[in-house]
């Protein structure tokens, strides 16, 4: 592995910058998605589809993926260069983000042959959109208490019940879904079971929801009856909550193997530094506001936390008083921070903070806006920000459960 | 400043974490720290003769004047453990009077003083005055050259360890312009030095009077080496307060959570109540990007542009976490965290004498405002 010489990756390196720049398609001319939650339209879906097809056939996407299952079968050097070279060019975002992210490194991880054979292929091409089938209605932070049902019968399962905030349910071929498949069981955990379950079956269906943006991303998934393949379960029965917990460990980054590219795009304080030219503060540019300065010098020292901290992980020495805790509390970190960047950016327009995306009048046509109001996704969506700091407080200080 | 932050950690950094580390947790118990408190000397000697035994006052001096030859990049460690141990005594204001004279001394200078130094000859810096301005280059203590003699006038406060230590290096005004002079405490005379009563008992702070003083014109550092040398002491200076509140931070938070693990209301620990949890968390993980930004400082500290402005970062940073995680330190200790035997109190004194040296958060935001927008 150590091999690879400075030489190819530096011309691998060119021919990637090279790829981007000639196939990225920046503005198609309606507004893509920040982020993977922020799929609502057809148009959208489709554009994103198309463009994580072609990363993936360019061989820029699950580069260091094993090449029997679909990947590149190179080391994650080559990946992580190719992810920055989409990140320079300014490249839509992965559409397929929990295919990509949370059920891929899950089934290379812990799934059969014959479950990567399956779907590995399918997640880096975008031909198969997954989702995710944790949250209920009356089961949300507290996912342990999982209610939807799953009963065998004969070689199937049978699911009754309701997940709801499902993200691109309405697209996805396949779900993760944690299920209770025994009410008996000594506690809540050991009762549920974790499956990869298709969703164009009888008996599943999924209803758009409308975000607090007006837009679509999610759904509400209704299981009546619904009759999948035995083969669906991941793992053993009563063992989900074990899978489930992997997967979050995927889903909040404290956990590798994910095949690059990203599915959320954070705002940049220095775009902020951009729009704080633009505004003005009793007729001057708003940059030349003392206040506001101070604001945004500590928004910059903040986005710099967030990648020296994530540089500093891999120095062992200097993380070695408490193992977990940078790797646990980065999602708190980056969604927080994300949320008061884009707040901040509000604040700056002054009077026009009030106009909103469609408004012609809107600085950045109404962008920031749009991206506080999603910004709740992250601090949300993946275990709120105070689940999040009771994991903190609890796995990385030792301080009694609440 | 570069959109892409960086950060690396040497073999011999690593080596003096560890063994900082340890030295500091094993010389500097919390019970040893509250006797020194009422010591007048303010520190132990013993331990002092140890660290320059360890070669730590050598570390960012280099060989041919009788260092080590590494930088300030691995006093870091060592700072950081001492202020996580609240460990006291002349090691900082040693190290930093050192670097103004490598960087503005003459040769001859260099020769007289480094290898002293090095070998555990206190120093200190007497550059604030009593306007209390952070600007290290707002000088009104002046000097008059006559011949060979320097005649000084004017107030020098927040002088550390001046009582013990055998060298002063000093800010003066000289012809208009500022200028830096090493002095030999003894050419001070009686009744010169007045203990100031400041907030971290753990110091030892004091005013010099430098009315009719008169010195040697020998100590007068390279006159067209000041500002650099400021400068460079400007930014040592906060490197190191930042690792020092670094390592406070650290043990703050450690013997917070300790009380919130064992203290019981209401039939339970209180460390389960989220209002003390959430906020303790915030604190650690505040701490936790301090942290961050010091060892970037450490590792950019020589890089031009990059190395100020990181270092600004760091001050900034870790004056905001170290207030933050001792206010709460003293809230979460209820009516004990109101009383002197609490460590709470050491904790937030130690951060609002860090803080207010060489600049506080809002000071170095300013600072960077004016570098980086
Ligand atoms: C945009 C978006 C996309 C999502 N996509 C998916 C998806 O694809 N699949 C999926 O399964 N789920 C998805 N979710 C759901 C998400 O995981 C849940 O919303 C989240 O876990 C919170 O659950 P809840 O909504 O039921 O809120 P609740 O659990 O009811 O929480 C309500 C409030 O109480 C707080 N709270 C709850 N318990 C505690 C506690 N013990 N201590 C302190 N505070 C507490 C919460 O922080 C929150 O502020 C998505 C959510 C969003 C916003
Ligand atoms: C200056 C001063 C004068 C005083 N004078 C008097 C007096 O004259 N007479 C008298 O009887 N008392 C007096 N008190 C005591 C005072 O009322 C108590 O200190 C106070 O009620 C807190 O109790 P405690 O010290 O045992 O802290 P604890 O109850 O142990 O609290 C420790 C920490 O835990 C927090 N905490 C505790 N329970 C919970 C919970 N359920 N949820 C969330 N957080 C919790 C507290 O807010 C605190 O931060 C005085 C205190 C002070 C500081």
């Amino acid at each position: 592995m150590s091999t690879i010489s400075e030489k190819e990756l530096s011309d691998y390196r060119s021919e990637a910058a090279a790829w981007f720049a000639e196939n990225t398609i920046a503005d198609p001319g309606f507004m893509l998605p920040l982020t993977f939650m922020e799929v609502g339209t057809d148009q959208q879906f489709n554009f994103l589809r198309d463009w994580q097809n072609k990363v993936y056939e360019a061989g820029y996407l699950g580069a260091a993926w094993p090449k029997e299952y679909g990947g590149g079968g190179l080391d994650q050097k080559f990946q992580t260069i190719a992810t920055e070279e989409m990140a320079k060019a300014n490249g839509p975002i992965m559409l397929n983000a929990i295919g990509l992210n949370w059920a891929g490194p899950l089934i290379l991880d812990m799934g059969t042959d014959e479950e990567r054979k399956r779907y590995i292929k399918g997640i880096l091409s975008a031909e198969d959109i997954w989702c995710q089938g944790f949250s209920e209605p009356e089961n949300g932070s507290d996912l342990g208490n999982a209610q939807t049902k799953a009963v065998r019968d004969g070689d199937d399962w049978v699911l009754n019940g309701s997940k709801i905030w499902t993200t691109q349910g309405n697209y996805a071929k396949y779900m993760i879904l944690l299920a209770r498949t025994n009410p008996d069981a000594p506690n809540k955990y050991a009762g549920l079971s974790f499956f990869l379950s298709p969703m164009q079956v009888d008996g599943i269906e999924t209803v758009p929801i409308r975000k607090l943006t007006g837009e679509y991303g999610f759904t509400q998934t209704f299981f009546t009856d619904a009759r999948i393949p035995g083969e669906s379960l991941m793992g053993k029965e009563g063992e989900g909550w074990l899978v489930a917990m992997r997967t979050l460990e995927y889903e909040r980054g404290v956990k590798g193997g994910q095949p690059g590219g990203y599915v959320m795009r954070a705002s940049d304080p220095f775009e902020i530094v951009e729009l704080a030219r633009k505004a003005t503060r009793g007729g001057k540019p708003a940059l030349e506001d003392p206040v506001i300065k101070d604001q945004l010098i500590q928004l910059m020292i903040e986005a710099r936390s967030l990648q020296l901290n994530s540089k500093r992980g891999h120095i062992q020495p200097l993380v070695q008083d408490k193992p977990a805790s940078l790797a646990l509390s980065s999602k708190l970190m980056a969604t927080e921070f994300m949320r008061r960047l884009n707040e901040f950016a509000i604040t700056l327009q002054g009077q026009r903070g009030a106009y909103y995306v469609g408004e012609p009048d809107a600085y950045d046509e109404g962008l920031w806006q749009r991206a506080y109001l999603n910004s709740f996704s992250a601090t949300i969506g993946g275990g709120t920000s105070q689940i999040q700091r009771n994991i903190i407080g609890e796995h990385v200080l030792g301080l009694p459960k609440s | 400043m570069s959109k892409k932050a960086t950060i690396g950690f040497s073999e011999e950094q690593a080596q003096l974490l560890e063994v900082a580390t340890t030295f500091c947790r094993d010389k500097s118990p919390i019970e040893k720290v509250r006797s020194l408190l009422e010591d007048e000397r303010g520190y132990d000697d013993a331990i002092w003769t140890e660290m320059a035994e360890l070669g730590w006052l050598a570390i960012a001096v280099p060989e041919e004047f009788g260092g080590i030859g590494l930088g300030m990049a691995e006093v870091v460690p060592v700072v950081e453990q001492m202020g996580r141990a609240m460990m006291a005594g002349p090691f900082v204001s040693t190290t930093l009077a050192a670097q103004a004279i490598l960087v503005g001394g003459t040769d001859d200078q260099k020769q007289k003083y480094l290898a002293d130094l090095c070998a555990g000859t206190k120093a200190t810096l007497a550059l604030s005055e009593p306007h209390g301005d952070w600007d290290l280059g707002h000088v009104e203590c002046t000097a008059e050259r006559t011949g060979d003699t320097l005649k000084l006038s004017g107030r020098k406060t927040f002088v550390e360890n001046a009582e013990t230590a055998e060298l002063l290096l000093v800010s003066l005004s000289l012809n208009g312009a500022p200028a830096l002079v090493v002095i030999e405490r003894s050419s001070l005379p009686e009744g010169a030095l007045r203990r100031e009563v400041v907030i971290d008992e753990t110091r030892r702070s004091y005013q010099v009077t430098l009315d009719g003083v008169e010195v040697s014109a020998d100590g007068l550092l390279d006159p067209a080496l000041t500002a650099a040398a400021l400068a460079h002491v400007d930014l040592c200076a906060s490197l190191l307060l930042s690792a020092e509140m670094c390592g406070a931070a650290m043990s703050c938070i450690d013997y917070t959570i300790d009380y919130l693990q064992t203290r019981k209301q209401f039939g339970k620990k209180i460390g389960s109540y989220q209002a003390l949890k959430h906020p303790i968390v915030d604190a650690h993980v505040g701490y936790e990007q301090a942290r961050s930004h010091l060892y970037c400082a450490a590792f950019n500290f020589t890089q031009q542009g990059e190395g100020e402005a990181a270092t600004r970062i760091a001050k900034a940073q870790a004056g905001d976490a170290l207030s933050f995680a001792a206010d709460r330190a003293i809230q979460f200790h209820g009516g004990f965290g109101f009383t002197y035997d609490c460590d709470a109190q050491l904790y937030r004194r130690r951060s609002l004498w860090c803080e207010n040296q060489f600049g506080d958060a809002a000071y170095q935001r300013a600072k960077l405002a004016d570098l980086l927008l």
